[in-house]
């Protein structure tokens, strides 16, 4: 079993891995960093959405060996000495979740996009939200929640 | 979902990455993943060997040579629709980059990855196509009308890489997509371009294969404008019909696509 060197959430990691562990289950069992969700587990519903090398992606859609080396941020390292993270606090304040599952992947996403693009309207919020599915919300608070979250980050909240 | 068990090398260059393949016939190249990694979750694919080539900075580069647009095959979907090299030489690339998948897949997913798989009802052919790019290889160049075999078929070996693809670029371009609403692959896209040497359509999603349509093309080279393809439809024979789209519905698509990709090819300054 190959040994994994890689950072998470600021911390270095080391770890023995079978070569098909994909990094969602590397998170979530190696490193029982549970926020990370599985849902669909065939990259259409962005549950897992985890940052690599600062970029947003699927963690159910590559194995942890493809990381190895990088470093990797997921819902557990947003927010910053027991303060939440911008994003996190406007999806509170705008009561942009319900049943919660999808959220992880939905702030992961969130903050990538405005990180992308700290521009946002509400049209490019849905579009940028193509890979993220809600069963509960109707999108509806989520699109206001980073619409709001944007804003406060425009303002140096970040 | 796990996938079979399976050899994992990340090459530290593009010659390590061919003499790795050459010795293991039973090995992969892994680039973004995207559509490979899903296919092993499912186990449909159980390559012994997965050669890792998406840190290749030697395939991960957008340039413009003479007049054309050469990108790296190890380049994300990300990079092509935000390159201003790219939104400046052939507008409709980077768009039709844009439309693939979402955001966290075009992280990932690669123009290499994305031909060499040559779905049926992926993006990237459709451009390749009617762009009339070449497709450079580590061993020759390849000219898109020769590269594309049908479903997931190439003219590529077993063990060829990608290198490049040359986009000559055109005077006019355009891409329109009528995506799936669930997959966002394309049920029907469509490529049209137009440079000195001629008109191309390439017609991708509708079929088992991208394909050319030369009705269109000749019509277009003598007007073009949205209705000198309005009355010219694909037949349906060898279209695909699936629980998405009936044969029929995909031909219709090709000319209404056909129409919105000539209007936005007009309307670009």
């Amino acid at each position: 079993m190959p040994t994994l060197n890689l950072t998470v959430n600021g911390k270095k990691v080391s770890a023995d891995v079978e070569e098909r562990t994909l990094l969602v289950y590397f998170l979530r069992e190696h490193l029982r960093l549970t926020g990370t969700h599985i849902g669909c587990d065939t990259s259409q519903c962005g549950a897992c959405v985890v940052h690599v090398d600062g970029r947003a992606v699927k963690s159910c859609s590559l194995f942890a060996a493809q990381v190895d080396g990088g470093e990797v941020v997921t819902i557990e390292g947003l927010a910053k000495d027991g303060k939440l993270h911008p994003v996190q606090e406007a999806f509170r304040d705008n009561h942009g979740l319900q049943c919660g599952f999808c959220t992880p992947g939905m702030i992961m996403t969130a903050v990538d996009m405005i990180r992308r693009k700290p521009e946002l309207d509400r049209d490019t919020i849905r579009h940028e939200l193509e890979g993220n599915i809600c069963r509960c919300t109707g999108y509806h608070n989520i699109v206001s929640a980073i619409e709001d979250a944007a804003k406060r980050m425009a303002g140096g909240a970040r | 979902m796990i996938t079979y068990p399976f050899t994992y090398k990340r090459a530290k260059s593009l010659a390590e990455a061919e003499s790795a393949l050459k010795a293991s016939p039973d090995a992969k190249l892994l680039a973004g993943g995207q559509t490979l990694v899903a296919t092993m979750k499912q186990r449909l694919a159980s390559p012994a060997t997965l050669i890792d080539i998406a840190r290749l900075g030697e395939l991960r580069f957008v340039k413009v040579d003479g007049g054309n647009l050469v990108i790296g095959a190890g380049t994300p979907h990300h990079t092509v629709t935000t390159s201003a090299d790219v939104r400046k030489a052939i507008p409709a690339l980077a768009e039709l980059a844009g439309m693939i998948g979402d955001p966290a897949v075009r992280h990932m997913g690669t123009l290499g990855g994305s031909i060499a798989n040559n779905d049926p009802a992926a993006d990237y052919p459709a451009a390749v196509l009617g762009l009339g790019a070449s497709v450079v290889t580590m061993r020759r160049t390849i000219a898109a009308d020769d590269f594309f075999q049908g479903m997931f078929s190439t003219a590529l070996e077993e063990d060829e890489i990608i290198k490049q693809v040359s986009f000559p670029i055109p005077e006019k371009a355009a891409y329109a997509k009528f995506p799936n609403p669930a997959s966002r692959f394309a049920l029907v896209g469509v490529f049209i371009a137009k440079s000195s040497a001629g008109v191309r359509v390439a017609v991708t999603g509708a079929g088992p294969g991208v394909f050319r349509v030369p009705g269109m093309e000749q019509a277009l080279a003598k007007s073009f404008t949205p209705d000198a393809v309005a009355k010219i439809s694909v037949a349906s024979d060898t279209l695909n019909s699936d629980i998405h789209a009936s044969a029929d519905y995909r031909a219709h698509l090709v000319t209404v696509m056909a129409k919105r990709a000539v209007k936005a090819a007009l309307e670009r300054k």
